[in-house]
């Protein structure tokens, strides 16, 4: 850095500031996950050893492993991916285009329709549990990673819509305007020029939809019996189960957030700026 | 190349009339200018001419084939935009090549016609950079050689040097004149800076409420204004405007009599450029009452009260004139222009 590398006290001082920010977010974020994984790993005495030491007396990967053969908790692993899988995939591909929509056509009822898809989120999910239920069993699609999938992305589609369409209107219109003129139809103009440049914040969108279905507990524990997801599982089970089983089911629920959002971490920053001004 | 036939043209935005049956002929391989205020009508109507808005009633032509109802890209045209619009995650060759991969033309084809487009806008040193790392004149570089590359029959301008800064404005504006020269391209260009459009057109379109005031070479506008409005527009200062009474048929300047085409008993508009006036002894020309002298170095900026009217005019360098003075200034007889003070029309000319 440039600041960092100028001897004048100013620069020296906004640095010092500058990373010490970084530290301590840097240690807001890692420290929870640390201690998590430390109660996780350190077997029955980590857990309950206090003070903390920075390294674990003596790791032990038991625990964790013996947590993971319970029964039930690898599915319960693959149904909760299956419905975040869903859940990110319907919410994107029905979000975006509405967001399209509204960031770039001017139609009757547009601030009606906005505040129709907010109003969505207003229904409290406990009032609809008794008859989603009802008419999932009627359709068939109660106790299924699909199902609750399909809730999750109800959840999620409304914000999805909403932050594209503020995607959208980041991607100056006359860069479309200019693939139009320049030989592209509209829907070559949206492939070829707005999705590259929309990317980042489509992938954003992925991770919130993603951390909504992976997070969501009462439609899930309402919805199955059988094919619980992670959370609903854990909730049934773990209040049960001794401290250090709690600190590996709460690994194994931060585990793949995290992984997620570093997979996606690329398109998260805005490599190319996407004003062309 | 080709040319374009603009028939009664009409665009309305609700209740209001942007543009009002708007008619104009561009001839194969002319420059004209689409020039006017802000909200005049002339952006909408070069978007009208791309396909990216669509026209009320009227009929447009390019090379004689209608286009009225065509997708952007089939009308065979290319377009630089105020913005400059480059893409930003294509470097700068991918962006000149763009319209060409559109087109799917060959490996060979698209190198060389970017590499024609590149030398001509001496943008070579950045084909492989992004255009982030580029300024805003090159970037404008990289948006007329985009536009240039497709070789298209019309070539639309929208405003593409406002956003550059003065100097680089300047330098721009004389290159584009060289480049547009040697390609011959049929080009309308839009713009609210009357000099940019007096330097750089065949013709210029003068829009004011979404009409044509006025079509003519940029010396004629310039000379012959046919209303008010164009006068004032074009030139820097603006033209003066005095009313006077007319007296049998004429209208007395100085000790001059001017005949005029208007009934005694009524005023009339004397349209004057300021450097179409001569110093001449105070009692044998019009008195002009200077408030202020600005020193020029290349003219000497008089402003001041003419028949208690303000007016600025231009006098040679050499000329000794203080804040107030009273001189006589002789107006150039050939040059008068007459309005008329209801309509702001020219009475001088038949209207074009």
């Amino acid at each position: 850095m440039s600041t960092a590398a100028r001897p004048s006290s100013f620069g020296s001082a906004r640095a010092v500031l500058l990373w010490s920010g970084i530290a301590v977010l840097c240690a807001w974020v890692l420290v929870p996950i640390y201690l998590v994984a430390l109660g996780a790993f350190g077997g029955r005495t980590g857990v309950y050893q206090w003070p903390k030491t920075i390294f674990p007396a003596g790791i032990s990967f038991e625990p964790f492993l013996l947590f993971l053969k319970t029964e039930g908790v690898a599915g319960a692993f693959m149904n909760s991916l299956g419905a975040a899988a869903v859940t990110v995939i319907l919410s994107v591909l029905i979000g975006a285009p509405a967001g399209y929509a509204l960031a770039r056509y001017n139609f009757r009822g547009k601030d009606g329709y906005r505040l129709l898809v907010l109003l969505t989120r207003a229904f409290p999910l406990a009032i609809l549990a008794l008859p989603l239920t009802v008419s999932f069993i009627r359709i068939g699609l109660y106790d299924t990673v699909i199902g609750v999938g399909l809730v999750h992305t109800v959840l999620a589609l409304p914000f999805a819509a909403l932050v594209t369409q503020g995607i959208f209107l980041g991607v100056p219109r006359e860069l479309e305007e200019a693939a139009w003129v320049f030989g592209c139809s509209r829907p070559q103009a949206f492939f070829r020029i707005v999705a590259p440049l929309a990317l980042p914040g489509l992938a954003a969108t992925a991770v919130f939809a993603f951390v909504i279905s992976w997070n969501e507990v009462f439609a899930a524990s309402v919805l199955t019996v059988r094919h619980r997801t992670l959370t609903a599982y854990l909730l049934t089970v773990l209040a049960e189960s001794p401290l250090h089983y709690r600190f590996a089911g709460g690994l194994l629920l931060i585990l793949p957030s995290v992984i997620f959002i570093f997979a996606v971490r690329r398109y998260l920053f805005a490599i190319w700026g996407i004003s062309s001004k | 190349m080709a040319n374009i036939v603009i028939d009664r043209i009409k665009k309305t935005f609700g209740t209001f009339e942007a543009l009002k049956e708007i008619s104009l002929e561009i001839h194969d391989g002319e420059f004209v200018s689409l020039l006017g205020p802000s909200g005049c009508g002339k952006t909408t109507l070069l978007r009208i001419i791309a396909g990216l808005e669509t026209e009320t009633s009227g009929k447009l032509l390019i090379g004689g084939t209608p286009i009225n109802g065509l997708a952007p890209k089939d009308r065979g045209l290319a377009m630089v935009f105020q913005n400059y619009a480059v893409f930003p995650h294509m470097t700068v060759f991918e962006n000149v090549a763009f319209g060409l991969r559109m087109q799917k033309a060959d490996q060979k084809r698209v190198k060389s016609q970017v590499d024609k487009a590149a030398a001509l806008l001496h943008i070579e040193p950045y084909l492989d950079r992004y255009p982030n790392k580029l300024s805003g004149g090159q970037r404008q570089r990289v948006a007329v050689a985009r536009a240039l590359a497709v070789e298209p029959k019309v070539l639309l301008m929208d405003e593409p040097l406002s956003n550059l800064d003065a100097l680089l404005r300047l330098e721009m504006r004389t290159e584009l004149k060289a480049v547009l020269q040697a390609s011959g391209t049929t080009t309308i260009y839009v713009t609210h800076d009357q000099t940019e459009a007096m330097g750089l057109s065949d013709r210029i379109a003068v829009m004011y409420n979404g009409r044509i005031e006025q079509v003519g070479a940029p010396v004629d506008i310039y000379s012959h204004p046919a209303s008010r409005f164009v006068g004032g527009f074009m030139g820097s200062p603006p033209m003066n405007f005095i009313r006077l009474p007319v007296t049998n048929g004429t209208v007395k300047l100085g000790n001059t009599h001017h005949s005029v085409p208007v009934h005694t008993g009524s005023d009339i508009v004397l349209g004057l450029r300021g450097e179409n006036v001569a110093r001449t002894p105070l009692a044998e020309g019009l008195r002009l009452d200077v408030r202020v002298a600005e020193p020029m170095g290349s003219h000497l900026l008089l402003t001041g009260i003419i028949a208690e009217q303000p007016v600025r005019v231009i006098l040679p360098p050499g000329e000794t004139v203080r804040a107030g003075d009273a001189i006589g200034l002789k107006p150039d007889a050939d040059r008068l222009i007459w309005l008329s003070p209801e309509t702001g029309l020219s009475l001088n000319h038949p209207k074009t």
